[in-house]
C-alpha cells in the first residue's frame, strides 16, 4: 500500500480533481444561469436556455456535494476552519444555491410573466454568487486567513466578514466569476443555434477578455505584492498531522517559489491562456465542442495555478502563522485516506461513464422547437 | 430568549433537519411506487400505467426539488456551525459522506434527469433501467447517511489519538456493519416507502371522492395500498428491531423513552402511559405492563434493564475515570514525551467523552467537586417527558397507518373500495401521519442523544464553531425566512398540481385538461 507522504500528495491531487470537475461540469450550468436574463429575450428563448442544462444540472451540482464531503473526510481540519471562518461567505453561497433546483423545476410551471421573470433571476443568482465568492475565497486563501487554533485545534476566526472582501480577493472573484461566465457561454453557444447562439458568442468574447485580463493583472499582483508563505521548520511529510508542530514565516515572492523549483508546473497558468485563447478561435471557427473542452483544460490551469502557487499550504494563516493548514497537517488518518482513495478510483470512473452517456442521450441542439412540442415536460 | 452559541447551533439544526427530512422520506417511498408503475407499464403496455408513471413523477420532482436544496444546508452545516465536531470525527464520520455523493447521490441526480427528459429519447427498457438506478442511488444515499447517522449513536471502529487530537477511524467494516446503522436504514427507508404510500393513497381517494379520473385513481390507489400495507408492517416490526438496537448501545435512550427511574427484576414491565416528573426523577403514576418491556429490550426473560437512576450511578463512576483521562490529555498536548500521563490516558481513554462533560461547569476538570460530578451526571439523562410522549405519539401513528392500510389493502384485493366513502376519506384525512411520526422518530432518535453529538465522545457543548450569537440569531432568521417562503411555494405547486390530476400532463385523456 501507499505511505502516509504519498497518499497526502494524492489526496492533493484529488482535491483539485474534484474542484476542477466542480468548475468543468457545474461551472457550465452555472454559467448558462448568469447568463441566462441576458441572451434570453423572451419567454420561448430562455426555455431553450435553461434546456440545454435541464437534464444535468442536478447531477453537476453533485462534483460541489462531493467536493466539499471529500474535503470533509480527507481535510476535517480545513473543512472545519474555512466553512466557520467564511460563515457568512458560505451562506451566501448556500443560500444563493437554493435559487437553482427550484428555479429549474418550478419556474415553467406556471404559466406567468412574473412568476418566470422572478425565478429566471434566481438561477441568475443562484448561477453567479457561487463562483463569485469561491474566487473571493481563493484570493483571500493566496494571501493567508485570519485564524488560529487552540492547544486543543479548537479554530477561531480572527476577521470579519468585509475584511474577505478586499481588492485584491474581489479581483479573484471577478476572475472567477468572468471565466466561469466564459465556460457557460461556451457550452451555450454548443447547445443552442441562431440569435441565442451568436448572443453566447458576443459574451464568451466579452468575458474572455475579462478572465484573461483579469488573470495576468492578479498574477502580477500575486508576484510583486503579495508575500507568499514558507515552512521554516523541517518538513515531515510522513509524520502524524499536527498544524501546531511547525513554524511559518511570510516571505514576498514566495508563491513563485514551486515555479523554480519545478520548472515544468509553469505549464499551468501557461494552459490557462493557451486554452482559453484557443476556445475563443474554436468556437468562432464553428467548432464548438472542442471549444467546450478547450475552455474545461483553461479552468484547470487557473485552478491548477493557484493551488501549485501555494503548495504546501491549502489554508495559511495571517493572524498565528504556525496555525497554517498544508497538504501534511491537516489531512486524515492513513486509513481514511486510502479507504477514500479506493472509493473514488471505484466511483470515478462509473460516474464519468453515465455522466457521459446522460449528455449523449440528451445531446443536439434545444431549440424552439422541442420546447413547443414538450410544453409540459419541458423546463 | 436562548444567549448561547450552543443552544442556537442546536436550534439551528433540528430546524434545518427536520424541515429537510419533510422532502426526504417522501422521496425515498415514491420513487420505488414509480418503479412499480413504469414496470407494469413496461408487462402490460397499458397507456395509463405510463401516464400514472409520469404524473406522480411530476409531484415526486416538485418535492425532490426542495429535497435537493435542503440538502445542501446539511452538509455545510456541519463545517460552518459544528466545526469542532468536523474535525473531531471527521476522520470518521466525513467517509460515509463523501461515499454518499460518489457512490449514490451522482447516480441518483443524474438519472432523475434522464427520468424527467428521456422518454422520448430511450427504449421502454432503457427507461426503467433509468427509474430503477434512481430509486437505487436515492436509498442508496439514505443508507450511508444513516451509517453516519448509526456511528453517531454507536462510534464503533474508532479511537481517539492524542496527538491529532481526534478521533480516528481503526475498523470500517465494524462502521459499516454497525448494527445501529442497518437498523436505522431498514427503518427508516420503511418509513419513507410509507409516506410515499400514504401521498398516493390520499390524493387517489380524493380523485375517487370527487368522480375524477377513476380508473387511473383506482390503479394508483390498489399499487398504493399494497405498497403501504407491506411498509407499514416492515416499519413496525423494524422498528421493533431497532429498539433493541438501542437497548445494547444506548440504553439511556432506552430508559428515557420508557419512563424507566429504576431498574426492575427481569422482565421489566412496559409503562404504557405514565407522568414523568424530571424533579422528583420519578413517575407520578404510570400504567404498566408487565414483562413487556424485558421482551422487546432484551429479547429475554431474565437480562435486566438498567434504569434511569442505575445509568447516571454508572456515568459518575465513568465520569470521575473521565476527568483522569482529561488532565492527562492537557498534560500530554503540554508535553508530548511525558510517559506516565500517556499511561494514564491509554488507561481511561474510553471515558474521555464522560470527562468532558465537565466542562460545562469548569475549565480546571482535573479539581472538579463532587457537586460538578453529580450534575455532569445528571446531564446524561435527556430530559424524560419529551422522548416518552414523541415515542408513543410516534407509535400510536404507526398503529393507526398500520390499520389504514390493512383495509385498504383488504377493501382493494375485493376491489369495491371506490364505493366506501369512509375509508376514501380515514385515507384523505390520514395524510399528515408518516410526516409527523417521521419527524418525532427524528426529536427522539436525536434529542434523545443529548448531551452528545457522539454518544459517549463528544459532548454537544463542545462541538460547535466559535461564532457569535449575533452570526447565529442572523443565519438562524435567514434560514427561516428562506425555508418558509420555500415550503409555501412548495406546498402551493403541489397542491395545484394534485388538485388538477393527470390533466396536467397534457395528453387529452384526463378530466381537467388544460392548455398547459
Amino acid at each position: 500500500m501507499l505511505d502516509y507522504a504519498s497518499l497526502k500528495v494524492i489526496w492533493w491531487l484529488l482535491v483539485g480533481v474534484l474542484l476542477v470537475g466542480f468548475a468543468i461540469m457545474d461551472g457550465h450550468d452555472m454559467g448558462v444561469g448568469t447568463l441566462l436574463p441576458f441572451v434570453g429575450k423572451n419567454d420561448t428563448e430562455r426555455r431553450v436556455v435553461i434546456n440545454t442544462v435541464g437534464p444535468h444540472w442536478d447531477g453537476n451540482q453533485v462534483w460541489f456535494i462531493t467536493g466539499g464531503g471529500a474535503i470533509f473526510a480527507a481535510w476535517p481540519l480545513v473543512y472545519a476552519t474555512a466553512f466557520s471562518g467564511f460563515y457568512w461567505a458560505m451562506l451566501l453561497v448556500l443560500w444563493a444555491l437554493f435559487f437553482r433546483p427550484v428555479g429549474f423545476d418550478y419556474r415553467s410551471k406556471i404559466d406567468n410573466p412574473t412568476w418566470r421573470s422572478v425565478w429566471d433571476w434566481g438561477l441568475f443568482v443562484g448561477g453567479t454568487i457561487p463562483p463569485l465568492i469561491f474566487g473571493v475565497a481563493f484570493g483571500n486563501l493566496l494571501q493567508g486567513v485570519p485564524f488560529h487554533f487552540d492547544n486543543n485545534l479548537l479554530s477561531t476566526y480572527d476577521g470579519s466578514f468585509w475584511g474577505l472582501l478586499n481588492p485584491f480577493a474581489l479581483l479573484c472573484g471577478v476572475v472567477s466569476s468572468a471565466m466561469i461566465t466564459f465556460h457557460g457561454g461556451v457550452y451555450l453557444a454548443h447547445r443552442t443555434e441562431g440569435e441565442i447562439q451568436q448572443r453566447a458568442q458576443r459574451w464568451v468574447k466579452v468575458m474572455g477578455l475579462l478572465w484573461l485580463g483579469g488573470f495576468t493583472l492578479a498574477g502580477i499582483w500575486l508576484a510583486l505584492g503579495i508575500d507568499g508563505y514558507v515552512i521554516t521548520s523541517a518538513v515531515q511529510p510522513d509524520a502524524l498531522p499536527d498544524p501546531l508542530a511547525k513554524t511559518v514565516s511570510r516571505v514576498a515572492g514566495a508563491w513563485l517559489g514551486n515555479y523554480q523549483r519545478w520548472p515544468l508546473t509553469i505549464l499551468l497558468p501557461l494552459s490557462a491562456y493557451l486554452a482559453g485563447i484557443a476556445a475563443m478561435l474554436l468556437l468562432s471557427g464553428g467548432r464548438s465542442f472542442a471549444a467546450f473542452w478547450a475552455s474545461a483544460l483553461a479552468l484547470a490551469g487557473v485552478i491548477g495555478t493557484a493551488g501549485i502557487s501555494m503548495f504546501p499550504f491549502v489554508m495559511p494563516s495571517s493572524s498565528s502563522l504556525s496555525s497554517s493548514l498544508t497538504v501534511w497537517d491537516s489531512v486524515s488518518s492513513q486509513l481514511t485516506l486510502e479507504l477514500m482513495l479506493v472509493a473514488t478510483l471505484i466511483f470515478m470512473p462509473l460516474i464519468i461513464l453515465y455522466t457521459r452517456w446522460a449528455y449523449k442521450v440528451m445531446g443536439g441542439k434545444v431549440t424552439a422547437a422541442y420546447v413547443r412540442e414538450n410544453n409540459h415536460s419541458a423546463y | 430568549m436562548l444567549d448561547n452559541v450552543v443552544d442556537l447551533s442546536r436550534l439551528q439544526f433540528a430546524v434545518t433537519a427536520l424541515y429537510h427530512f419533510l422532502f426526504v422520506p417522501l422521496t425515498i417511498g415514491m420513487v420505488w411506487m414509480l418503479v412499480i408503475m413504469e414496470a407494469v407499464w413496461l408487462m402490460t403496455g397499458k397507456q395509463v400505467y405510463q401516464d400514472m408513471t409520469r404524473f406522480w413523477g411530476k409531484l415526486f420532482g416538485i418535492n425532490f426539488a426542495l429535497g435537493v436544496t435542503t440538502g445542501i444546508t446539511m452538509e455545510f452545516q456541519f463545517g460552518t456551525n459544528w466545526a469542532y465536531y468536523s474535525h473531531y470525527v471527521g476522520d470518521i464520520f466525513g467517509t460515509p459522506l463523501a461515499i454518499e455523493g460518489l457512490m449514490a447521490f451522482f447516480l441518483e441526480s443524474t438519472m432523475i434527469g434522464l427520468f424527467f427528459f428521456g422518454w422520448e429519447r430511450l427504449s421502454r427498457k432503457q427507461h426503467l433501467l433509468v427509474t430503477i438506478l434512481m430509486a437505487i442511488g436515492t436509498n442508496l444515499s439514505a443508507l450511508w447517511i444513516l451509517i453516519a447517522n448509526g456511528w453517531m449513536q454507536n462510534p464503533v471502529g474508532a479511537e481517539f489519538s492524542y496527538q491529532t487530537m481526534r478521533m480516528e477511524m481503526t475498523d470500517f467494516a465494524a462502521l459499516l456493519l454497525n448494527p445501529d446503522a442497518q437498523a436505522k436504514f431498514v427503518h427508516t427507508v420503511s418509513a419513507g416507502y410509507v409516506t410515499g404510500a400514504m401521498f398516493v393513497l390520499s390524493i387517489s381517494s380524493w380523485y375517487l371522492l370527487r368522480g375524477r379520473n377513476v380508473e387511473f385513481a383506482r390503479k394508483s390507489f390498489r399499487i398504493a395500498a399494497a405498497f403501504g400495507f407491506a411498509s407499514i408492517c416492515s416499519v413496525i416490526v423494524l422498528g421493533d428491531e431497532s429498539g433493541y438496537t438501542v437497548g445494547e448501545a444506548q440504553q439511556t435512550k432506552l430508559a428515557a423513552i420508557e419512563a424507566m427511574w429504576h431498574t426492575e427484576a427481569a422482565p421489566a414491565s412496559f409503562n404504557l402511559l405514565a407522568w414523568p416528573n424530571e424533579t422528583r426523577m420519578e413517575n407520578d403514576w404510570q400504567l404498566s405492563i408487565p414483562w413487556v418491556m424485558g421482551l422487546i429490550g432484551t429479547r429475554s426473560l431474565s437480562k435486566e434493564i438498567p434504569g434511569i437512576h442505575e445509568i447516571m450511578a454508572q456515568n459518575r463512576l465513568r465520569i470521575q475515570s473521565g476527568m483522569l483521562a482529561v488532565q492527562a490529555l492537557e498534560t500530554v498536548r503540554r508535553d508530548r514525551q511525558n510517559s506516565a500521563a500517556k499511561a494514564v490516558l491509554e488507561a481511561h481513554k474510553q471515558d474521555l467523552g464522560f470527562g468532558l462533560l465537565l466542562k460545562k461547569y469548569t475549565a480546571d476538570v482535573a479539581h472538579a467537586t463532587p457537586k460538578m460530578i453529580a450534575a455532569a451526571a445528571r446531564d446524561t439523562i435527556p430530559r424524560v417527558a419529551p422522548m416518552f410522549w414523541s415515542f408513543r405519539l410516534m407509535v400510536g401513528m404507526g398503529m393507526a397507518m398500520l390499520l389504514l392500510f390493512g383495509w385498504a389493502f383488504w377493501a382493494s384485493l375485493k376491489g369495491n373500495f371506490q364505493h366506501r366513502p369512509r375509508l376514501l376519506k380515514l385515507a384523505l384525512y390520514c395524510l399528515p401521519l408518516p410526516w409527523l411520526s417521521c419527524e418525532l422518530g427524528w426529536v427522539v432518535a436525536e434529542y434523545g442523544r443529548q448531551p452528545w453529538t457522539i454518544y459517549g465522545v463528544l459532548p454537544t457543548r463542545l462541538s460547535v464553531s466559535t461564532l457569535s450569537v449575533e452570526s447565529l440569531y442572523g443565519s438562524l432568521a435567514g434560514f427561516v425566512g428562506f425555508y418558509t417562503v420555500l415550503l409555501v411555494v412548495e406546498m402551493m405547486l403541489m397542491v395545484r398540481f394534485a388538485r388538477q390530476g393527470p390533466g396536467s400532463l397534457g395528453t387529452g385523456r384526463y378530466d381537467n385538461e388544460t392548455a398547459h
